[in-house]
C-alpha cells in the first residue's frame, strides 16, 4: 500500500523523502514489506503498529543504519542523489551527520553517556567537518537553548542526567546542524507524563518554528495524535493503512486500525 | 456568484468490523455552495448531519460521490486529493470549527489562537496580537491569556475554540454546533464574526442545534432526515 504516491496533488511540489518497495527480511522473518511512503518538506509523518510491526526498523533504514533487501530511497535536496541505500559507507555516515537528525528511545544509543552534554552536541558538528572551537562551542549552546535544555547544565554528562533531560540532548544533537529530516524513535515512551508534555511541546514548537520535516515512530497514540499530520499504521511489516491523522483516529478503515485506536484508553 | 463547492452523489457508510457490520449515514448528497453562501444542515439526531461535515472535511472518507473544492490552485476532489493537499487546504482555504478545543498541554491560549496565522506566515508578534484581539473579542478575560486552556471551564475553552477557528478567513468554513456551551455575549460576537466573513465572500456549511441564532445568515437548508422531501419542494427553504 502507498501513502499518497497515487493521489492526484495539486497544491503541493515535490516529497523530500520518497521511499519505494522497501522490503527487509532477517533470516525467515519478514521485518518490512513492500513498503512506500512519501513525507513532504514541513510534514510531520507518524508511524504507529504493534511491537514487531517493523516500524522502528523502517525508521533505521531511514537513517541509513541498515539497508533492505530491495527496495528505494530518495530525499530531494540539493548534492544528494540516487537511491540512498546503494551509497557507501563514508557517504553515508556524511549524509546522516549533515541532513539527518535522530532521537532513539534509548538514549545510549544516541549518546556519549560520560562526556559532556555539550560535548555531545559538538561531537556531531566535528564530524560534520567544523574544527573552530567557538563555532562548535555557540552552535552546541544554540541547539541545547532550542531543545529548551537548562543551559546551567552544559558540562554534565548526560548519564548524571534525568530521562527527559538525555532526550533534550539528543534533541540538541539532531537538530545541531538543522537537519533536512528529523527521525525519532519512540522519544517520549518511559518518560513520566510531565516529561512526556514538555518533551512534545518541544517538538512541536521546533517543527512550526524551523519547519522540520519529521518521521516519528511511536506506539503512543496520543503523541501520534499530538504531533502528526499524517499516520502510516504498519502490521507485520506491511502498511494497512495511511491517511490523515484526524482520519484514521476518528474513521479508521481496516479492521487492525479499528482494533488498534478502539483500544486507546 | 462563484461557485465554491460543488457536491455530487456523496455517500458515506461505516463499516464496524468488530460487529461485522455496516451503518449507513447519508447517501447520494448533491448540492453547490457559492461564495458567500450560508447552508444549515438540519435533520434530527443521529440523521448525518456533523458526518456531512466530517466527510467534506475528509476527516471521515465518503464511500462515493465527488466533492469539487474551487482552490486558489484550481479545482480539485476533496475526496481524492493528496493527503498532503488536503492539510495544506485545511492551513489556507478551509476551516471547521467544533464544538470542542483541542488543547495542547504547555501551550498558552493566546500561543494556541496564534497558531494558525502563525502557520500561514504571519510574523509572530503580528500573530499574536490578532490573538489577544479575538481572544477579547469573544470575552476571554485578558488575565487567562497566557494561562493554558486545558484548565479553563468548557464555555471559556469554547472561546479559545473559536477565536482560533475564525482568526483566519478561509473561502470555505465547516461550523459544528459552534454555539453549543456559549454565553450570550461569546454568541453575540460569534454571530458578528460569521455575519463578517460571509459578507467577505466565505461560504458557509453549519450544523446548529439553536439555528435561530443564526437565522439571519441561512440563505438555503439541507435536511438530511431519511425521506425528507427535496430541497425545492420545501416552502421554508429559500433556494
Amino acid at each position: 500500500m502507498t501513502l499518497t504516491l497515487d493521489a492526484p496533488r495539486i497544491v503541493t511540489t515535490r516529497p523530500l523523502v520518497t521511499l519505494r518497495d522497501v522490503t527487509k527480511t532477517y533470516g525467515d522473518v519478514q521485518a518490512v514489506t513492500r513498503v512506500s511512503a512519501e513525507v513532504f518538506p514541513g510534514e510531520v509523518l507518524g508511524i504507529v503498529g504493534e511491537s514487531g510491526s517493523g516500524k522502528s526498523t523502517l525508521l533505521r533504514m531511514m537513517n541509513l543504519e541498515d539497508t533492505p533487501d530491495s527496495g528505494s530511497y530518495t530525499l530531494d535536496l540539493p548534492d544528494v542523489q540516487g537511491n540512498l541505500f546503494e551509497l557507501g559507507r563514508f557517504a553515508r555516515r556524511m549524509l546522516c551527520a549533515t541532513k539527518i537528525g535522530i532521537v532513539y528511545q534509548n538514549p545510549h544509543l544516541g549518546l556519549l553517556m560520560k562526556h559532556s552534554s555539550s560535548g555531545n552536541v559538538a561531537e556531531r558538528l566535528l564530524i560534520a567537518g567544523e574544527r573552530r572551537f567557538s563555532v562548535l562551542r555557540d552552535k552546541a549552546r544554540a541547539a541545547l537553548a532550542a531543545s529548551e535544555f537548562p543551559l546551567e547544565r552544559l558540562d554534565a554528562p548526560p548519564i548524571e542526567l534525568s530521562g527527559g533531560m538525555q532526550q533534550r540532548v539528543q534533541l540538541a544533537k539532531a537538530i545541531a546542524l538543522e537537519p533536512a529530516l528529523l527521525l525519532l524513535d519512540e522519544p517520549t515512551t518511559g518518560l513520566d507524563v510531565s516529561v512526556q508534555a514538555l518533551v512534545l511541546d518541544t517538538l512541536k514548537r521546533l517543527q512550526q518554528d524551523r519547519n522540520i520535516t519529521m518521521v516519528i515512530v511511536s506506539h503512543d497514540l496520543g503523541v501520534i495524535r499530538t504531533l502528526a499530520d499524517r499516520v502510516m499504521v504498519m502490521r507485520r511489516g506491511e502498511v494497512v493503512e495511511a491517511g490523515l491523522v484526524d482520519q484514521i483516529f476518528q474513521d479508521p478503515q481496516h479492521p487492525y486500525t479499528q482494533q488498534l485506536v478502539h483500544a486507546k484508553l | 456568484m462563484s461557485v465554491i463547492l460543488h457536491v455530487q452523489g456523496l455517500t458515506k457508510g461505516f463499516t464496524m468490523h468488530h460487529l461485522g457490520s455496516q451503518m449507513a449515514a447519508f447517501s447520494n448528497i448533491s448540492f453547490d455552495l457559492n461564495a458567500g453562501e450560508f447552508l444549515l444542515l438540519k435533520g434530527q439526531n443521529g440523521a448525518g448531519k456533523s458526518t456531512m461535515l466530517r466527510t467534506l472535511y475528509r476527516s471521515y472518507l465518503a464511500q462515493a460521490g465527488q466533492v469539487l473544492f474551487h482552490s486558489d490552485h484550481g479545482v480539485i476532489d476533496l475526496l481524492r486529493a493528496a493527503d498532503v493537499d488536503v492539510t495544506h487546504l485545511r492551513r489556507t482555504e478551509i476551516g471547521f470549527v467544533t464544538q470542542f478545543l483541542v488543547a495542547r498541554p504547555r501551550v498558552s491560549a493566546e500561543d494556541l489562537v496564534a497558531e494558525p496565522l502563525r502557520m500561514a506566515g504571519h510574523s509572530a508578534p503580528q500573530a499574536l496580537d490578532k490573538a489577544r484581539y479575538w481572544l477579547k473579542a469573544f470575552g476571554v478575560k485578558d488575565s487567562l491569556w497566557r494561562a493554558y486552556p486545558t484548565t479553563f471551564s468548557g464555555g471559556e475553552q469554547q472561546k479559545v475554540n473559536l477565536a482560533r477557528a475564525l482568526i483566519l478567513p478561509r473561502k470555505l468554513l465547516l461550523l459544528d454546533e459552534p454555539t453549543a456551551s456559549l454565553d450570550a455575549h461569546a454568541r453575540v460576537a460569534l454571530v458578528a464574526r460569521l455575519h463578517e466573513l460571509k459578507q467577505s465572500g466565505t461560504a458557509m456549511i453549519g450544523v446548529f442545534h439553536h439555528p435561530d441564532d443564526v437565522e439571519h445568515l441561512i440563505d438555503r437548508v439541507i435536511d438530511l432526515t431519511p425521506d425528507a422531501p427535496n430541497m425545492e419542494d420545501r416552502a421554508d427553504v429559500a433556494v
